[in-house]
């Protein structure tokens, strides 16, 4: 079986094919950036995106990724770290405090801004409405999100 | 001040965070690691008379089976009473207790090997109501205690028989509060790795570092030097991880011990949720009485705290709400009683407010219930009592060493969200269609950090490097809140250095003095005073060697613009001045502290200057109340704090939505629910925070008046923000529905909203919450 996570090919034995999807990529991938934070598929905390649509990493056995493209939080910084522009917002607008919930929501917000690069606010809050914070409010997370927009616009101009 | 700002915002752990490679406790991984699974039982009060592991220990993959008969040092611990069983031995007093812990080669084998683990147990009966709890009579929590009574609190001030005869009006109100949950995103982890040198080195989701160290080096029977625990990134606290959070690290400290490997203990949510402690429940009758111009002439409080199974910081939590008992006003006869008591509920400790938001839930309604009542509106009533400058507040502390900024952020929330204007439109029961529409506000001061709870002290060490680059510590811990951020903006300001040149060290227990738990809205103030102080001392030692230099004496040199310089425009480099030091044999080094000026208390009579300094906070919302439903939304909500000086101004702001968003919680959403001593809402599938679409636009107004008693002349605002959107909202839902809402949350029946307003009287006998 075969995997394709932050635009690796990985081959999976058929043996693990029935494991949870995120204790696999946080056990044996070492990709912590996807959290437990419910383990019901509530709270977002280990949200990434199967084909650029937002799942919980919790709900998913490692089949479900099967022959998909598979994106956690480590992979959407450029290659040399050269931070996302979705990312470099959240930094920027003050949109991270204890970070826990900040690897599912910036992949949440990815995903939506790829298929709405023009939301208002109340689109924005309804996109993130799933994914849990106890920290910031969402405020300055729908501020962060609201400012990174027009590169997603431009992006899909270039497309 | 308007609203804040443009400039990006900046932290020390963002790029780490929002990238994914900052690693949280359960994230970190060591060779040789084991994992353990607490074990529980049904029982909610109980006589333990066998704990039977051979079964889980016959287990595949399981190393060991831990029991309290396996602790080489003291199983009980607590930060006041000693009275918390970090593994049951013979007693249940609560559903969260802990039996065994079991440990396995994988965390699959721990759990399924939990699953046998049974115990023989004879049933007692529980006590699960606080006012029953005091009783005679009533079945004890703790038979050694004598009696269900953890602390008794009290203010006595003026003579409240001779202010209520000199009252023209008396009202009485009950009040209710509920269990609430932190909700931290992150549930409780820890790594404990024995290292060959004998330490115990620990990793994990803590708050307190030091309390940590204390709870392990208790169970081990070990020396506080022989364990060291490291701070790791924190997927957030808000009060909720000192204690549970520190036994979750000492157990997996004893799985490590006894089993010589690094052990790893990752707590689900429903174990979090199960046996966490929770912001205390309370029981309020609040007794007012005033004269005809609004003037409140005294106050009688019973106050009756459920701490559940262990005392915790319950004596604190409840000092905390005698202390604040009567809002910001001034009330020159005073009687209040505060009862913490035992009961075979989950425990009750420390959460963000800390005993304020329960007593501001009353008073800012109970305020506006009096004003209608004699006809004042719900300013006319604040502005006739509120302290100002130079008052006295009900403990008998004189408010004049710093800014009493009470009236300006009153007034800056009633002008920046329209207050006047809108509170004209409020409903007050009547609307033609189905949504009623109101305005609130409410209003607080808070004593800042530990007051007389506790010695009140923090350090902070300066290390410049050889090439200039500088390291920094400091007895304060990074909850999430940006608290080595601010300490990092600090140091560059008083150093007159680039930030850039300032690495926060991941701290440690091993490397500074125990500063006390990072709560209390103490961060900021505390070791951000240390941090000055450091500056200071390194400053001075530094222009003693480089005066002769710059030519100059030492108190002529100028640290500035990321250079020294001497009066006439001789300058050195960071880098220059640094290798001056050396040539000197001097070291570049300094170490702070901030000693938190004198708090004094009466325990007897409730008097003393409770608090070295204070802040002052306003919030208001807007809302609208279906009356076919009995939803309420939120339309608006504004804050104003006085923060002695904003540091980092976007994180600033981050504490203050952060803290209107749990407060809206508090008033709105958030119980948790218990059965007969079991918490059934043990995950965010029954237990609702605020989510983004809860929320509307929050606009926050930042109040700066230094003071003078903080080196750095900032305060705390973590807290504050948290406990005035209850009531504010409390407020605003009375004036769309002309109902009062006496119990917390604020829950609505449509039913009641359907024959049109009824009066907000006050219950006059106060016996039950008002509906």
């Amino acid at each position: 079986m075969q995997v394709t996570i932050n635009g690796r090919a990985i081959t999976v034995p058929d043996g693990d094919g029935q494991r949870n999807l995120l204790e696999f990529l946080r056990e044996d991938l070492d990709l912590t950036g996807a959290k437990n934070g419910c383990g019901i598929g509530v709270c977002g905390a280990c949200t990434v995106l199967l084909d650029d649509r937002p799942v919980r990493a919790c709900r998913q056995t490692v089949a479900d990724a099967a022959g998909r493209h598979l994106l956690t939080i480590e992979g959407l910084a450029a290659p040399d770290g050269t931070l996302h522009p979705l990312q470099q917002a959240f930094v920027d607008h003050g949109a991270i405090q204890c970070g826990f919930c900040t690897p599912g929501m910036v992949l949440t917000a990815h995903a939506f801004l790829l298929k709405n690069p023009s939301p208002t606010r109340a689109e924005i809050r309804r996109a993130i409405s799933a994914n849990l914070c106890r920290c910031t409010g969402y405020q300055q997370i729908v501020d962060a999100i609201e400012s990174a927009a027009p590169h997603y616009r431009r992006s899909s101009d270039s497309c | 001040m308007p609203e804040m700002t443009r400039r990006p915002a900046w932290r020390n752990d963002a790029a780490a965070k929002v990238t994914g490679r900052a690693r949280y406790a359960d994230d970190l991984k060591f060779h040789g690691l084991l994992h353990a699974v607490p074990v529980y039982t049904d029982h909610v009060h109980a006589r333990l008379r066998a704990v039977a592991t051979a079964a889980a220990a016959a287990a595949p993959g399981v190393v060991r089976v831990i029991t309290a008969a396996d602790v080489p040092g003291t199983v009980t611990f607590g930060q006041i009473l000693q009275d918390y069983h970090m593994l049951a031995g013979d007693m249940i007093r609560c559903h969260g207790d802990v039996v065994a812990v079991v440990v396995a080669e994988t965390r699959a084998a721990a759990v399924a090997a939990a699953r046998l683990v049974t115990v023989t147990a004879d049933p007692l009966p529980a006590v699960l109501d606080p006012e029953e709890a005091l009783r005679p009579g009533a079945p004890l929590v703790h038979e050694r205690h004598g009696t269900n009574v953890i602390n008794h609190h009290r203010v006595r001030r003026g003579d409240v028989t001779a202010g209520f005869a000199a009252s023209d009006v008396v009202v009485e109100q009950a009040f209710r509060t509920s269990f609430i949950e932190h909700a931290y995103m992150e549930p409780e982890a820890a790594v404990a790795v024995p290292r060959p040198d004998g330490v115990m080195e620990i990793y994990g989701s803590m708050q307190h570092p030091f309390s940590t160290r204390r709870f392990t080096a208790a169970l081990l029977g070990v020396p506080l030097a022989d364990v060291e625990v490291r701070s790791v990134p924190m997927g957030g606290g808000f009060g909720g991880k000192d204690d549970t959070a520190a036994i979750v690290c000492a157990r997996a400290a004893l799985a490590a011990r006894l089993t010589g490997r690094p052990v790893k203990l990752t707590y689900d949510r429903e174990w979090s949720v199960r046996e966490s402690y929770k912001r205390h429940p309370y029981r309020l009758h609040y007794r007012m009485g005033l004269t005809r111009d609004g003037r409140i002439q005294a106050v009688a409080v019973r106050i009756v705290a459920d701490g559940g199974a262990y005392c915790s910081v319950t004596p604190w939590v409840t000092w905390r709400s005698t202390v604040q008992c009567c809002g910001p006003y001034r009330v020159p006869h005073v009687e209040c009683d505060t009862y913490g008591v035992y009961t075979n509920n989950v425990f009750t400790g420390a959460m963000r407010g800390f005993g304020s938001p329960q007593v501001n839930f009353c008073i800012e309604q109970l305020v506006e219930m009096v004003a209608e009542r004699l006809g004042l509106s719900p300013l006319e009533i604040r502005r006739v009592n509120m302290v100002r400058q130079g008052d006295t507040t009900i403990t008998g502390q004189v408010l004049d060493t710093h800014v009493v900024s009470l009236e300006q952020v009153l007034d800056t929330v009633v002008r920046e969200s329209g207050y006047e204007a809108k509170r004209a439109r409020c409903s007050n029961g009547r609307a033609d269609g189905d949504e009623l529409y109101g305005v609130g506000l409410a209003m607080c001061y808070r004593g800042m950090s530990l007051g007389a709870e506790g010695k009140d002290f923090n350090s902070a060490i300066v290390n410049v490097q050889f090439d200039g680059s500088i390291l920094l510590e400091t007895g304060i811990h990074e909850n999430g809140q940006g608290a080595e951020s601010a300490m990092v903006l600090l140091l560059a300001a008083e150093l007159g250095v680039r930030r850039e040149r300032i690495r926060y060290r991941q701290a440690s227990t091993s490397g500074i003095p125990d500063g006390g738990t990072t709560v209390a809205s103490r961060g900021t103030l505390m070791g951000g005073g240390a941090v000055v102080h450091a500056a200071r001392a390194l400053k001075e030692k530094m222009a003693a060697v480089l005066a002769p230099r710059l030519g100059c004496a030492p108190g002529d040199v100028a640290f500035r613009d990321d250079a020294i310089w001497g009066p006439g425009g001789a300058r050195l480099t960071v880098e220059e001045a640094v290798r001056e030091m050396w040539q000197a044999q001097e070291y570049p080094y300094a170490f702070g502290v901030f000693q938190g000026p004198q708090v004094t208390w009466d325990e007897a009579t409730g008097q003393g200057n409770a608090y070295f300094t204070w802040v002052y906070g306003c919030q208001a919302a807007e809302v609208t109340v279906n009356r076919r439903t009995g939803k309420v939304k939120v339309l608006g909500m504004w804050a104003a704090h006085d923060v002695g000086r904003a540091v980092n101004p976007p994180m600033l702001l981050g504490q203050y939505y952060g803290g209107m968003a749990m407060g809206l919680g508090y008033g709105l959403t958030e119980a948790v629910e218990i059965e007969a001593g079991r918490i059934r809402s043990l995950n965010f599938d029954h237990y609702r925070i605020a989510r983004a679409t809860d929320l509307p636009e929050m606009h926050a107004y930042i109040v700066e008046n230094p003071d003078p008693l903080s080196p750095s002349r900032a305060k705390g605002i973590g807290e504050p923000t948290n406990e005035l959107m209850a009531p504010a909202i409390a407020n605003a839902v009375a004036a769309a529905t002309g109902r009062r809402y006496c119990e917390q949350p604020v829950r609505i029946d449509p039913a009641e909203l359907a024959g049109g307003p009824a009066g907000a009287e006050p219950d006059s006998k106060g016996e039950a919450p008002c509906k």
